[in-house]
């Protein structure tokens, strides 16, 4: 999927900064705020899944929490691939592997110091990523209906403001979506009017990361 | 030569076990057998580290089929065969079959001596 890293060539080559504080702060923000949602999440998940998508993620997200002083103190791709491991071996569901591959997948794409394009080009890769390992795509009522958008978005030069905007957008857009991979495809049409609950935590990870960059 | 080794990979501990159970009562002893079932927290659900334990008691140099129940279940069991060291990998593969007669006749077709490959097409040819 050649098209999945398209990047708009005028995002600036400048290195983002993140020093230790920083990484540390991204990453208790994204923990934070799917733990803080866990119980929304399996609401989600109860009305068109199986009902545990709150409690795997807290369990994931709590255990990286566990280890926030020696992730923050790791270079950016060690430190996306130790969250990444974690994700894999404490989630447990689709979730853990899905989560854990793009974490490792950006841990694998991304430098220390990433500039824009590099990062967009990066969470391209991952998504491509995530893609393979769900054998899925963006139209199936799954995290990539958030994912994808939220490139996009990043991509196309869109800045914190715009990319959380058109994060929460998406993660609405599959509401009326009927699912046709994982466990809520089981429904068929019974999965209308639902949001899909792993759009919805796709959806926390990226307003965190967002909310993170948007406050300067 | 060693026989393939069988993994049953269910969310439910209790199906593991009682497929794995089925199993035994069909093929004995003569093929490697594991089974895991449920999370890292104790509920229904499954575990990559669970499952590259089961890969690993179950091993056989002729190879491990893997037989799953729902998608966590493959998506974990793909990981964590990628997981595996370069020698081992290329000898795991998930079969898409149903979890309980799939491990009962992909274990039965083991037990005869078939290679990996046979014993992963007999137990799809139960999938539409």
């Amino acid at each position: 999927m050649s098209s999945a890293r398209t990047v708009d060539s005028r995002l600036e080559d400048k290195a983002i900064a993140l020093d230790e504080t920083r990484r540390r702060r991204l990453v208790s923000a994204i923990a934070c705020s799917v733990i803080e949602r866990a119980d929304e999440l399996t609401a989600l998940d109860a009305a068109i899944g199986d009902g545990d998508h709150g409690a795997n993620m807290k369990r994931g997200f709590e255990a990286v929490l566990q280890d926030l002083d020696a992730l923050a103190a790791m270079s950016l791709p060690d430190l996306l691939k130790g969250v990444g491991m974690k994700l894999v071996t404490k989630v447990g569901g689709a979730s853990g592997p899905l989560y854990g591959t793009l974490f490792l997948a950006l841990g694998k794409e991304l430098s220390d110091a990433p500039s824009r394009a590099t990062a967009a080009s990066g969470f391209g890769g991952a998504i491509a990523a995530v893609k393979a390992r769900g054998k899925s795509d963006v139209g199936q009522k799954t995290m990539l209906d958030v994912l994808q958008p939220a490139f996009e978005a990043f991509a196309a030069g869109g800045d914190a403001a715009r990319v959380r905007e058109a994060t929460l957008l998406a993660a609405d857009g599959t509401i009326p979506m009927r699912a046709t991979r994982g466990r809520a495809s089981f429904l068929g049409e019974r999965s209308v009017g639902h949001m899909d609950p792993g759009a919805r935590s796709a959806s926390l990870i990226i307003c965190a990361v967002c909310d993170e960059f948007g406050g300067g | 030569m060693a026989n393939v080794g069988i993994v049953i990979v269910s969310h439910s501990p209790k199906v593991a076990e009682g497929a794995a159970e089925m199993v035994r009562q069909m093929v004995g002893d003569e093929v490697p057998l594991a089974w895991t079932g449920g999370n890292s927290g104790g509920g229904l659900g499954t575990s990559f580290d669970a499952i590259t334990e089961a890969i690993d008691r179950a091993w056989s140099d002729a190879g491990v089929a893997i037989l799953v129940d729902l998608g966590g279940a493959e998506t974990n069991s793909e990981m964590a065969i990628e997981s595996l060291p370069a020698a081992r990998r290329r000898r795991v593969v998930v079969c898409n079959a149903p979890i309980v007669e799939g491990a009962v006749i992909a274990a039965t077709e083991a037990s005869g001596g078939s290679d990996l490959e046979t014993v992963r097409r007999v137990a799809e040819e139960l999938s539409p």
